[in-house]
Order: C-alpha cells, then sequence, then structure tokens
C-alpha cells in the first residue's frame, strides 16, 4: 500500500516537472500558428496562421534568410574548428601527460574563471583593430580554444585503450595518424556530446555578436529575434515564430545526437 | 643500447604531445589572459577611443559611489542565492528518480525535462516575457480561472520581475545539471542501495547518506559551474526585463555592457567593474573548492 502511494507520488511527480518543461515551447510552437489576438487570449490549440505569419515576419524582418545563413554558416564553421583544437588538446594532455603539461591544464582551467565581461572590451577592441568586425572569423575567434571542452577531451581520452596506441605504433602509424585514424573514430560519442554543447553555444550566443556582428548583413538570428519585440506593439504570433525558427536547429541536432550525448557525457565524468 | 632508444623515443613523443597541445594553448592565451590582462591596465585608465589616459583607481573609487552598481551587484547576488539551490537541488531530486531500475518511461521524461536547455537564451528569454506580459498567457489563465481579477504587471513591479526571472532560470538550467547527476549516478552499484534499504533506510536516508556523497565531485562541479554562469547573467537581464523596473533587476554584465557600448563608452570604467565580477567568481570558486575538498 505504502509502495503503491509512493509510486504514484513519484509519477506525478514526474509527469508535472515533464509538462512544465515542455509547457512553454509547446506555447511557443503553438503560438507561431495564431493571430496575435489569439495568442492574447490565451488560445492553446494550433491554428492555421502559420503561413500569415510567417509573410509577416518576412515583411517586417527582410534579413530573415541572411541571418539564417550567417547563424548556420558561424556555428558551423565554429563547431568543426572547436572540435579539432580542443580534442588535439584534450588527448595531448592525457596521453602524453607529464608534471608540466599537467601544471599548463591547471593554468588554462583558470581561464573558465575569467567572466565574458572582463575579457570583452580588450577583445572588441582587438578584433575591430584586425578589422575583423561583422566577420565569421571575428565571431568564432573567442569560443573555438574552451577549456570545457579540452577538459572533456581529457576525460574521454582517459578511457581510450593504451594497446591501440602502441599497436598502431607498431604497424608504423605516426602519432599524428593515431590521433585521426584511432581516436577519432573511436571517440565517436564524446564527438556527437562535443557537437552539440558547442553548436548550441555558437548558434545561441548573443552578447558576444551584439558587440561585433553590427552590420546588418551579419546579424545572426538571436539578435534578429530580440528585435523583434522592440516594437510599441507586439504582434504575438509572428514573434513566436521567430522564436520557434531560431530555436529549432539546436534542438534539431539535440536529436539526432542524443543519444550519443547521454554516452558522451557519462563516459567524460566516469 | 636499447635504454637510451627508449629515452629518445620517450623525449619525442612528450614534443609531439607539446605540439597537440600548442593551438588550444595559443588561441586561450590570446583570446583570454592576454584581454584579461588588458582590461586590468584598462581599469586604470580614463578617457575615450585613443585618447586614454591614467586615472589611478579612480575608477575603483567610483564603483564605491556608483548606486547602479551596487544594486545589480545585489541583484546578481539574489539570483545566486535564491536559484542556485533551489536549482540544484530539484535537478539532484529528479536524477535520482530517474536512476531508479524499474521506472517507465525515463527516456521520455528524460528528454522532456532536458528540452528547455535546447532553446536559446534570447528565445526562452522572449517566451518567458511574452507569457508573464500584462495581456499574456499567465494573466489570461489566472483571469479565467477567477484567481485574480484584474491583470497583474508581473514585469513592472520589482519583486514579481525578479522572480519570473528566477522561475526562467530554473526552467531553463534545471534539466542540463541534471544530466550531471544521472551521468554520475550511473556509477553508483544498485546493490549498495538494495544493502541500505534491507537495513531499512527510507529514500530520505538513501539520498542524504549514499548518493550525495558519492556525487560530492559533481555536486561541487555544477555548484561552481552555476556560481559561474550566475555572475555574468546578461541575456535574461537584457530580453526578459531589460534591466527593469528601475534598473530594479539588471545584472553587473548588463551594466557593463551599458556603460560599455550605449550613450558615451566609459571603457576605463567599465572595466574596472569587470575586474569586480572576476575577483568575485574568483574567490567563490576558491571557496567552494575548499569546502568541496574537505567533506
Amino acid at each position: 500500500m505504502k509502495k503503491k502511494l509512493n509510486s504514484i507520488l513519484k509519477y506525478s511527480f514526474l509527469i508535472i516537472v515533464s509538462i512544465i518543461s515542455v509547457f512553454p515551447l509547446y506555447w511557443m510552437v503553438s503560438s507561431a500558428t495564431n493571430t496575435s489576438v489569439d495568442v492574447i487570449h490565451g488560445r492553446l490549440i494550433p491554428g492555421l496562421h502559420l503561413f500569415e505569419n510567417f509573410k509577416t515576419l518576412t515583411a517586417n524582418q527582410p534579413l530573415l534568410g541572411t541571418s539564417f545563413i550567417n547563424s548556420f554558416r558561424n556555428a558551423t564553421i565554429q563547431t568543426f574548428l572547436s572540435l579539432l583544437v580542443c580534442s588535439l588538446a584534450g588527448y595531448g594532455f592525457e596521453i602524453y601527460h607529464d608534471k608540466k603539461k599537467d601544471r599548463l591544464m591547471a593554468i588554462l582551467m583558470f581561464s573558465m574563471m575569467v567572466p565574458f565581461a572582463a575579457t570583452m572590451i580588450p577583445l572588441f577592441q582587438m578584433v575591430s583593430e584586425m578589422k575583423l568586425i561583422g566577420t565569421t572569423i571575428g565571431f568564432i575567434l573567442p569560443a573555438i580554444s574552451t577549456p570545457v571542452m579540452i577538459m572533456l577531451f581529457r576525460q574521454s581520452a582517459r578511457s581510450f585503450p593504451y594497446e591501440i596506441i602502441e599497436a598502431s605504433r607498431v604497424d608504423g602509424l605516426n602519432e599524428i595518424q593515431i590521433f585521426f585514424r584511432m581516436f577519432i573514430p573511436t571517440m565517436r560519442s564524446t564527438y556527437a556530446s562535443a557537437t552539440i554543447v558547442i553548436f548550441m553555444n555558437a548558434w545561441n550566443s548573443y552578447l558576444w555578436p551584439k558587440i561585433i556582428m553590427v552590420t546588418s548583413e551579419s546579424q545572426t538570428m538571436p539578435m534578429l529575434v530580440a528585435n523583434l519585440i522592440q516594437a510599441y506593439v507586439v504582434d504575438y504570433g509572428m514573434v513566436m515564430l521567430g522564436v520557434t525558427i531560431c530555436t529549432l536547429p539546436a534542438v534539431i541536432i539535440f536529436f539526432l545526437l542524443q543519444k550519443s550525448f547521454a554516452e558522451g557525457i557519462t563516459g567524460a565524468v566516469k | 643500447m636499447s635504454g637510451k632508444k627508449n629515452m629518445s623515443l620517450d623525449r619525442r613523443h612528450s614534443l609531439t604531445g607539446w605540439l597537440f597541445l600548442l593551438p588550444a594553448t595559443v588561441l586561450l592565451c590570446w583570446v583570454s589572459f592576454y584581454p584579461m590582462f588588458k582590461a586590468l591596465i584598462l581599469s586604470f585608465k580614463t578617457g575615450i577611443g585613443q585618447n586614454m589616459k591614467w586615472a589611478g583607481t579612480a575608477n575603483y573609487e567610483r564603483i564605491f559611489e556608483d548606486k547602479v552598481f551596487q544594486g545589480t551587484l545585489f541583484n546578481n547576488f539574489l539570483y545566486l542565492i535564491i536559484q542556485v539551490p533551489i536549482m540544484l537541488i530539484l535537478a539532484l531530486l529528479l536524477a535520482s528518480l530517474l536512476n531508479s531500475r524499474n521506472l517507465k518511461f525515463k527516456g521520455l521524461f528524460r528528454t522532456a525535462i532536458f528540452l528547455p536547455c535546447a532553446t536559446s537564451l534570447v528565445a526562452y528569454s522572449i517566451v518567458f516575457r511574452s507569457m508573464f506580459s500584462l495581456d499574456g498567457f499567465v494573466n489570461s489563465v489566472l483571469l479565467n480561472a477567477g484567481i485574480i481579477t484584474t491583470k497583474i504587471n508581473w514585469l513592472t513591479n520589482t519583486g514579481s520581475a525578479r522572480a519570473v526571472i528566477i522561475i526562467a532560470l530554473i526552467w531553463r538550467w534545471t534539466g542540463y545539471n541534471m544530466l550531471f547527476y544521472l551521468a554520475g549516478l550511473q556509477n553508483i552499484e544498485g546493490s549498495i542501495y538494495e544493502a541500505a534499504r534491507i537495513d531499512g533506510a527510507g529514500p530520505l536516508k538513501l539520498l542524504t547518506k549514499i548518493t550525495v556523497p558519492i556525487l560530492q565531485p559533481i555536486i561541487l562541479l555544477t555548484s561552481i559551474m552555476s556560481t559561474i554562469g550566475t555572475l555574468q547573467l546578461f541575456d535574461e537581464s537584457f530580453n526578459l526585463t531589460n534591466g527593469g523596473p528601475a534598473n530594479s533587476t539588471m545584472t553587473m554584465s548588463h551594466y557593463i555592457y551599458k556603460v560599455s557600448f550605449l550613450n558615451t563608452p566609459k571603457f576605463g570604467y567599465a572595466a574596472a567593474m569587470s575586474f569586480v565580477i572576476l575577483i568575485i567568481v574568483a574567490v567563490l570558486s576558491f571557496v567552494q573548492m575548499k569546502k568541496g575538498d574537505k567533506r
């Protein structure tokens, strides 16, 4: 009897939390298909105004397509470069570790505590001196090498069997080849989880692009979405469609790589 | 002979190792440590653009008189003290519930609770702003249910605006932290729980006597990450409440951004304020690490 009550409590708690977690997202998507008036009146069922909202959105924000492509390009290039640079470092720190390298790692970890507010002004000055304002390189520069990603790859390299490295050396592969041909394919799930985290961070980043992507052609999706609510009278249907479009790519990437994500995180925390 | 050969091989490997670290290390020094150093110098200067001159500690003295900055500092700590503990306890509770072996729909619950983390900070700020606006969803539900008779202006009232930011933060980040705990819980063998249960330990005792001690390092990691994150809040303050009403929800980063890039840019003063954040973050992380090690 007590056991049954316990499990009812457990399930209802989980169901309530799940509903609260998903509801704002459901509201966002369903509002994107309704008129502003319906949204204000609390309509929760998807409507038929998706196309009208899209027309208003593109009329209101002619740079929607450009912004989407910008965000996608920036996030893809950042993901690729960051994966390469951070996994090389994580692998190096673990496989070739000695006292000096461990000390360097500790120093690099300290940069995790440096708040972005403390570096953003000098970074802005550096990027503008290099004439990289409004460019993809300027966008990705501060985020390619991050201590969290280096740590993730170092932890996962710990579970990479040393016998593979030794066998590959005997087979005549050099160290770089071992990394590319053995480590990367073996650590697919770590790369998948890192891809999710880096892509989401890049896609969602807001403060840095707000500072340097100042030309309208270089505008990113979060910047465009933030512009939508600046109007005096807010068209909720249109705003929610914009927000939905901005949210979609990260959610898709998450669902595509979700399975490996759980595995990757587990491996890293062990 | 062979020993000598091994040594040179080891040295060659060590050198190759440094090669692996080189790109990441150079980049990180270039975009993190070097700017930090430049910001420190900047914080002792005053002026605009190329016309910067030394100002001694004037910028730091100004912080002590700046009521707006002190207000934002208070806000950040308010968010930190209320939001982080609630979120971490909730995440831990959810993780231990999801970890029970005979739970059905495990994957479904996990995905649902993690989903908020996939939304961008700007996007969810706008969703919450819309839901809590005067003619938003929350008011219309409360009106229809007869709980309130007039619309509540959630975002223009200091107390409720802060509450909305805290609710939004908990919504966005609980699943993220839960994932770390879940990963850690997978290392705990089920037999430990079985044994404790046979000894007559209740659910609460299992949580406080087994789960929490074993997860100690991960709890430490998540609390340091949340502390750093909360002290750097920007998007929510900017897009959910725009710092209002009357700067009462504004965060430090939001204020630094305003001082740096709006109206007359005051880089020197902004850099000084950013160093205050740096020092607070460093001290808090250090304290947490010390406390976490002891236990």
